[in-house]
């Protein structure tokens, strides 16, 4: 079969489209991959779970570790993250959001400084977390906090690893994700919100305040309580600047070590003098902290939920 | 610029809480004034020296085709075009006693003297009552009373106030596009400024919506300055008295609306009205 177009001959289209097995193998390949990653979900919280859902009792969640941690709970640690990650968001949030606005809302986007400071922003999010830990050490620690402890007067109060100095490393890890997750929520916000509130003779800090950040509330609380739920889980910025091996009390100052559940699990994994008797603890311990990570998640995801019903009428 | 915002914060302090059934105060009539203006996009030339008179409280339409520059035009007057980069203008504006386009002119003074109306009905994701007295709140007017009489004000005027009224705290999302955008045009209002400037404000409205904001239009031009921007020839001879056609950048026509429509004076003017073009 032909035909002629424009004079030249041409060979006729096929009534049907081909058999697609390009499409069909890929439809299955990624299922495949999404499956995959369901599975292995599956298999890390029911491995847990399974052995770690005995040892969650009042005693393990309200005591102290005992005997060199083969007996005994995990208050101290429980306790010290939630801490840590109170401190962490106290300084994290008005920094991170406050560094945003100005990004998104007051800088010229193509003045140098400012692509000086989006390119520090990025590749601080790719700065590996240990070395995070290692400046919180020389920086926090050792420099700031000398320098405190030396204009103050005092006797090493300031100047050696604490909670403070723990979550301001934990905060400064998590820069990064406030900052672009706010930036994004506030580009997110439609051009016309913004006319609507300068023609009515907002400032521009009126209309930051009053229409801007509760739009881009939901988008801002993700990078909250992701960077949260992250800063639960990380350890090596901890390990020098602040986290204990084991504290017979619980941190009542911003200046006392703290243990950490992350941490902890570190601890029993590696430093115990009887593995078998530590292996329930150790399964608990990731337990409590999977649960922990889980329900900040689904706070999360819940708030965000209903700012976002609230925003479209629908309260 | 100092000067200015005291004397807007007495102009507010002064008006009293009205009974909304009784005529209001007539704000202070305002006219429009363009003076050889030329406004570019970067080397873009979008706006071509235009002069135009808009006296007050009439109605002036402004139509042409796409692109022609009528709605740059429109937002040159309360400087929404400074929220994007590399613009520059020259030539001169004027609301009736002040310089728009001058470097000690307040912005903020000035949008709450020229209301805007936007094409697309741009309610803030709040309370109906809230979108109403967002202008107000930033006037600092707290008392809620005085609030409530002059949102109830607003909305009446904008002829909403019937269908609204037993639902004020409910989100304005939850309105139909013809109720938010003659809610817009209440948000404008509550503030009471001499012009409102309106882009295409029924563009995104199906016909019955279309015909109230157009009956309101009428409705409002015994107190403000209106100037509407519409590629609708209709509704341009519907609800103005006065006309003016652009085409590229160029004010080809400016006129009385009947005059204009029935026996314009250029070539292109009757090309664009007969639909030759456009």
């Amino acid at each position: 079969m032909s035909a002629t177009i424009l004079g030249q001959k041409v060979a006729a289209l096929p009534r049907k489209q081909p058999r697609d097995f390009a499409g069909g193998a890929f439809t299955a390949l990624s299922g495949a991959a999404a499956a995959l990653i369901v599975l292995m979900t599956a298999v890390i919280i029911g491995d847990v779970v399974l052995h770690g859902w005995q040892t969650v009792t009042w005693e393990f969640l309200s005591g102290v570790p005992r005997e060199g941690m083969t007996k005994g709970g995990i208050w101290p640690a429980i306790y010290g993250s939630v801490l840590l990650v109170v401190l962490m968001t106290v300084a994290l949030v008005p920094f991170g959001v406050g560094a945003a606005i100005y990004l998104n809302e007051y800088a010229n986007p193509d003045a140098p400084f400012t692509r000086i400071v989006r390119f520090a922003v990025h590749n601080l999010a790719g700065v590996p977390s240990i070395v995070f830990g290692l400046f919180g050490l020389g920086f926090f620690v050792q420099f700031v906090g000398v320098q405190m402890d030396r204009a103050l007067g005092l006797d090493v109060t300031w100047g050696q690893p604490a909670l403070i100095w723990a979550s301001l490393t934990l905060a400064l890890l998590n820069l990064p994700v406030v900052i672009v997750t706010t930036e994004e929520a506030l580009r997110a916000v439609p051009r016309e919100m913004r006319e609507a509130s300068l023609a009515l003779g907002a400032t521009r800090w009126q209309t930051i305040r009053n229409v801007l950040l509760p739009q881009a509330m939901p988008g801002i609380l993700t990078g909250a309580i992701l960077s949260v739920s992250r800063g639960a889980g990380e350890v090596a910025p901890i390990l020098f600047t602040g986290a204990a091996y084991f504290l017979p009390y619980l941190p009542t100052s911003p200046t006392d070590q703290f243990m950490e559940l992350g941490y902890h699990v570190f601890v029993l994994a590696t430093q115990s003098p009887d593995v078998d008797a530590t292996k329930p603890l150790l399964y608990g311990t990731v337990l409590v902290l999977l649960l922990l990570t889980l329900l900040l998640n689904l706070t999360a995801m819940l708030l965000r939920a209903r700012l976002r019903a609230n925003l479209a009428g629908r309260s | 610029m100092v000067t200015d915002v005291p004397t807007i914060r007495t102009r507010v302090a002064e008006v009293p809480p009205q009974d909304p059934a009784a005529p209001a105060v007539p704000p202070t009539p305002a006219h429009l004034i363009a003076e050889d203006f030329h406004l570019f996009y970067g080397t873009n030339e979008a706006l071509k020296g235009v002069s135009l008179e808009i006296p007050a409280r009439t109605v002036t339409a402004i139509i042409g085709p796409s692109g022609c520059g009528k709605s740059t035009l429109l937002r040159s007057f309360n400087r929404m075009n400074d929220l994007i980069p590399n613009v520059r203008m020259t030539g001169r504006l004027r609301l009736t006693d002040l310089d728009v386009l001058a470097r000690s002119t307040d912005v903020v003074d000035l949008r709450r003297r020229v209301g805007m109306v936007f094409q697309r009905p741009n309610p803030f994701p709040k309370s109906i009552f809230e979108n109403v007295v967002f202008g107000l709140r930033l006037l600092g007017v707290k008392d809620r009373g005085e609030l409530e009489v002059r949102a109830e004000d607003s909305l009446r005027r904008a002829a909403l106030w019937d269908e609204v009224k037993d639902r004020l705290d409910h989100s304005a999302m939850a309105l139909s596009g013809g109720q938010q955008q003659r809610l817009c045009i209440a948000r404008s209002m509550a503030i009471e400024p001499e012009v409102l400037l309106m882009d295409e404000p029924a563009s995104a409205l199906d016909p019955t919506a279309t015909a109230r904001v157009e009956e309101l239009i009428l409705d409002l031009k015994s107190r403000y300055t209106i100037v509407v921007v519409t590629h609708n020839m209709q509704q341009a001879a519907r609800v103005s008295d006065r006309t003016a056609f652009m085409l590229q950048g160029e004010l080809i026509e400016y006129g009385d609306t009947r005059q204009l429509f029935t026996s314009p004076h250029k070539r292109l003017t009757e090309d664009y009205i007969t639909g030759r073009f456009g």
